[in-house]
């Protein structure tokens, strides 16, 4: 099995994809600058800022991890296991919710840094 | 060699086993394996601030100009940087390993940007007088609720935290690139690629760590240069 041979199994895409897909990542990034100004509810702010990353990440998975083009057993094995793992992390919030609720309420505001010592 | 040229001679059907089963090196499976982990490691750390910022008041203290300006321009050069490697990637494929180096480099230029503006970055927010367990003096009068809650001091703890882990992952990823450049021409095409998958995955955990970090934070009310806190 000779290098091109190689390339053409293990390395598909070309240089123009590559660039096209960049061009989404920035404009998605802008889109995301953006909406950092637009006053909304922090929820669909939260929902839509996650979607956009999630698209983000596929993208860079897909064509620059080179996930697209490697067999189909390789992204069965990794991809869903790890989405699995994320989101049983999520159990944790409900319980951040109750304990807003629960805070310790100061009576007087926590401490802050010592001021900087002036040189003399 | 012997098993590998007989897996190429009888391709293992997906779910038959055989020598290569994914058909990718056991090096590159090492490297998706570590990727998975570490980015559970990233999750963890961002699930553990999305629960303290939910079950706390939190500030949202970055203005336009300087924190939002660098971290965007980084989240340029990190984009750059995954362009410049795939372009290094798909020349060493070809077997031209002095354009790959070259592509390389400019990768590692990108990867020592992000550091450098990062550090500044890091730098104004630190002459500002935050620090991992303290705000500003500032910052509290500002976010501190109507009903007299002050904002979590945790802010700093969370920021220095999953933005220094991350800055580490990128030095590291200089280092990693500095030895494949310095190397390439003894290394085989598929270790090449495998430094790339690495340097996509520090790319792909900065987008999700500048929206929740930076942007979820920005002061969008300029409630701090109101109070003359810039």
């Amino acid at each position: 099995m000779n290098a091109h041979a190689h390339a053409d199994e293990h390395f598909a895409g070309s240089n123009k994809l590559f660039i096209s897909i960049w061009v989404w990542l920035v404009a998605l990034t802008l889109i995301e600058i953006f909406l950092a100004y637009v006053t909304m509810p922090i929820h669909i702010m939260l929902t839509i800022l996650i979607g956009l990353s999630v698209i983000k990440a596929a993208l860079i998975m897909a064509y620059f991890m080179h996930l697209k083009f490697e067999r189909l057993s390789l992204i069965i094995t990794l991809v869903p296991m790890l989405v699995v793992c994320i989101l049983l992390l999520f159990v944790f919030f409900p319980d951040s919710y109750r304990s807003i609720g629960l805070r310790y309420q100061f009576k007087q505001p926590p401490p802050v840094a010592p001021a900087p010592v002036e040189e003399p | 060699m012997s098993t590998e040229a007989r897996a190429e001679h009888f391709p293992a059907v997906d779910w038959e086993g055989g020598a290569l089963p994914y058909r990718v090196g056991h090096r590159k499976l090492g490297m998706w394996l570590f990727i998975v982990s570490d980015s559970l490691t990233f999750s963890a750390l961002l699930i553990g601030y999305s629960y303290l910022r939910a079950s706390n008041v939190w500030p949202t203290p970055f203005p336009f100009y300087p924190s939002i300006v660098f971290a965007s321009v980084m989240t340029f050069c990190l984009l750059s940087s995954s362009l410049t490697m795939v372009f290094g990637v798909s020349a060493s494929s070809k077997g031209d390993k002095a354009k790959a180096r070259k592509w390389i480099l400019a990768t590692i230029f990108f990867g020592a940007a992000f550091i450098v503006l990062h550090l500044i970055e890091w730098s104004h927010l630190i002459e500002q007088g935050m620090r991992p367990f303290y705000l500003p003096e500032k910052w509290v009068q500002v976010f501190t609720t109507t009903e007299g809650v002050p904002p979590s001091p945790l802010f700093g703890a969370t920021f220095f935290t999953i933005t220094g882990l991350h800055m580490f992952h990128v030095a590291t990823g200089v280092l990693y690139l500095l030895i494949v450049a310095g190397r390439i021409k003894k290394l085989k095409h598929e270790d090449v690629e495998i430094s790339g998958l690495y340097w996509h995955f520090v790319d792909l955990v900065w987008m999700f760590v500048f929206p929740l970090i930076y942007i979820m934070s920005v002061d969008m009310h300029h409630l701090l240069a109101a109070a003359g806190g810039h």
